[in-house]
């Protein structure tokens, strides 16, 4: 069963952005979402989490009712000053601590802001890969990564996903794509729109 | 002007109901002191504080009670946090109101003789007068918050710091953004009355600052926030009972006080051990605040 059906989408903010776009998601599925900058990827994941001014222009996005869904951005969490532990961190979204690799879950009682860039990307990526979620959306989520943690992405990917969860994953990486994705679904940039 | 320790006591027993009144203040003020931090929310502070004393003085004008004019004012002013952003840009909307408060609040002071006692009062903390109706204010100040804290804590947190997540859970947003905001204005509106403008002000705003600095995290946070802020609250009390000073200047000194040993105590605390940096990550990390 589809989580997430996306039929001829068209997506964008102002104007449309890309090209239709098709693609399914079930339960226990990578589908990755490439094409070049600006080709209206994370705006497509942006409407799919709706309510935030990012439209369907034309297409069908359908997704199944009380579906849970995890979201990560490329906005990082502003935590720099913020008395923050890793383990308060992912209290917050009620992210599972289980299975942190070996080199950052010790460090979970420190301050994030104590920790270094690698090793707080991995945890705020934790708190959504880890949420209480059915279908996860995730932008870019190999960014800000030290090579310790980009080595270990595609194995917590996998694992996420065969523990039923379907995961949307933008990414211009293609070793981190053809390590742990089902699919891969190309977004062109719609050229022919006109600007504003 | 010094007193014998009998004095003193007999004083304290005197004054025990202004001084809880300010002690139960005192605490809420810092709790939610260290979620304006987080929402960077100063300007919206002083201006409930602020224009809510202007309320109290209006009221006090037209025969209302003080208090309702405050609070009522000061609501008002929250509400406009979230009006559609057309004719004014919205980072300068409560600096604005906060100088508007301030000058209104001083021109009913000087031409209406009526409210010139109150006027004075609020500038300068008038918590010796504090009657039973405010002590069952700030009782009430402190239940609340803490019962609102408790709800909405983590999801004011998450609202802050994965906005996105938060948008894609569908929780229900108006108790983090209007909810926080009424209590907000409220607290502070019933603070100013006893506290001053600026007694109010400084426990929301100092305590959070020193604490973001060395708290070991947050749940630590909400406990150290309002017992540093009690920890000056009772010195100034004494000190202005014992030298006959005006409270609010007192505190707001003593606060100060306090934040001259912020860097003693992130220097003792960064002394932990903490994780390898990695350079390059940390360079282009987004972490910072803007």
């Amino acid at each position: 069963m589809n989580l997430l059906q996306v039929e001829d989408a068209v997506t964008g903010w102002q104007r449309p952005a890309h090209r239709p776009v098709s693609f399914t998601v079930r339960r226990g599925e990578i589908v990755a979402l490439a094409g070049p900058n600006g080709a209206g990827k994370s705006t497509l994941l942006q409407a799919l989490i709706g309510g935030n001014g990012a439209r369907l222009f034309s297409g069908h996005i359908r997704l199944i009712p009380q579906t849970r869904i995890g979201v990560q951005t490329q906005h990082q969490p502003p935590v720099s000053g913020v008395p923050l532990t890793g383990a308060e961190l992912l209290n917050l979204t009620v992210a599972d601590p289980r299975g942190l690799p070996e080199w950052l879950a010790p460090h979970l009682t420190q301050r994030l802001d104590k920790l270094s860039g690698g090793q707080r990307q991995y945890l705020a990526l934790w708190t959504i890969l880890q949420a209480p979620a059915d279908l996860l959306l995730l932008d870019e989520p190999g960014n800000h990564l030290d090579r310790t943690g980009l080595a270990s992405l595609p194995a917590a990917l996998r694992t996420r996903a065969d523990q039923g969860a379907g995961i949307v994953l933008v990414s211009h990486d293609d070793e981190l794509t053809q390590a742990c994705c089902n699919h891969v679904t190309h977004v062109e940039p719609d050229d022919d729109a006109l600007p504003l | 002007m010094t007193h014998s320790l009998s004095e003193w006591a007999m004083q304290l027993a005197l004054f025990w109901r202004p001084a809880l009144t300010g002690a139960l203040l005192a605490a809420t003020l810092a709790l939610l002191g260290l979620y304006l931090r987080l929402r960077r929310e100063y300007w919206a502070a002083l201006a409930y504080g602020q224009v809510g004393a202007a309320g109290a003085l209006g009221a006090l004008a037209l025969g209302a009670p003080p208090l309702v004019g405050g609070i009522t004012l000061s609501l008002a002013i929250a509400g406009l946090k979230h009006r559609p952003e057309k004719h004014l840009p919205p980072a300068g909307l409560f600096p604005l109101l906060f100088v508007l408060g301030w000058g209104l609040g001083l021109l009913l002071t000087a031409n209406l003789p009526g409210v010139e006692r109150l006027g004075q009062a609020l500038f300068e903390g008038q918590l010796y007068f504090a009657g039973p109706q405010m002590l069952a204010g700030a009782a009430l100040a402190l239940v609340a918050t803490v019962a609102f804290l408790r709800w909405q804590g983590r999801h004011l947190l998450l609202a802050n710091l994965n906005p996105e997540h938060f948008r894609a859970l569908k929780l229900s947003v108006w108790p983090v953004r209007s909810g926080f905001d009424i209590l907000t204005a409220a607290v502070l509106a019933l603070a100013v009355m006893s506290l001053g403008v600026m007694g109010a002000f400084a426990l929301v705003f100092i305590p959070a600052w020193l604490i973001f600095a060395f708290a070991p995290g947050w749940r630590a946070a909400l406990i150290i926030a309002p017992l540093a802020a009690l920890l000056a609250y009772v010195l100034a009390f004494a000190l202005a009972l014992v030298y006959d000073q005006p409270f609010g200047p007192v505190l707001v000194l003593m606060l100060g006080a306090l934040a001259g040993i912020a860097p003693v105590l992130a220097k003792l605390t960064s002394n932990q051990k903490s994780a390898p940096r990695c350079q390059t990550a940390a360079r282009f990390s987004m972490y910072e605040t803007p």
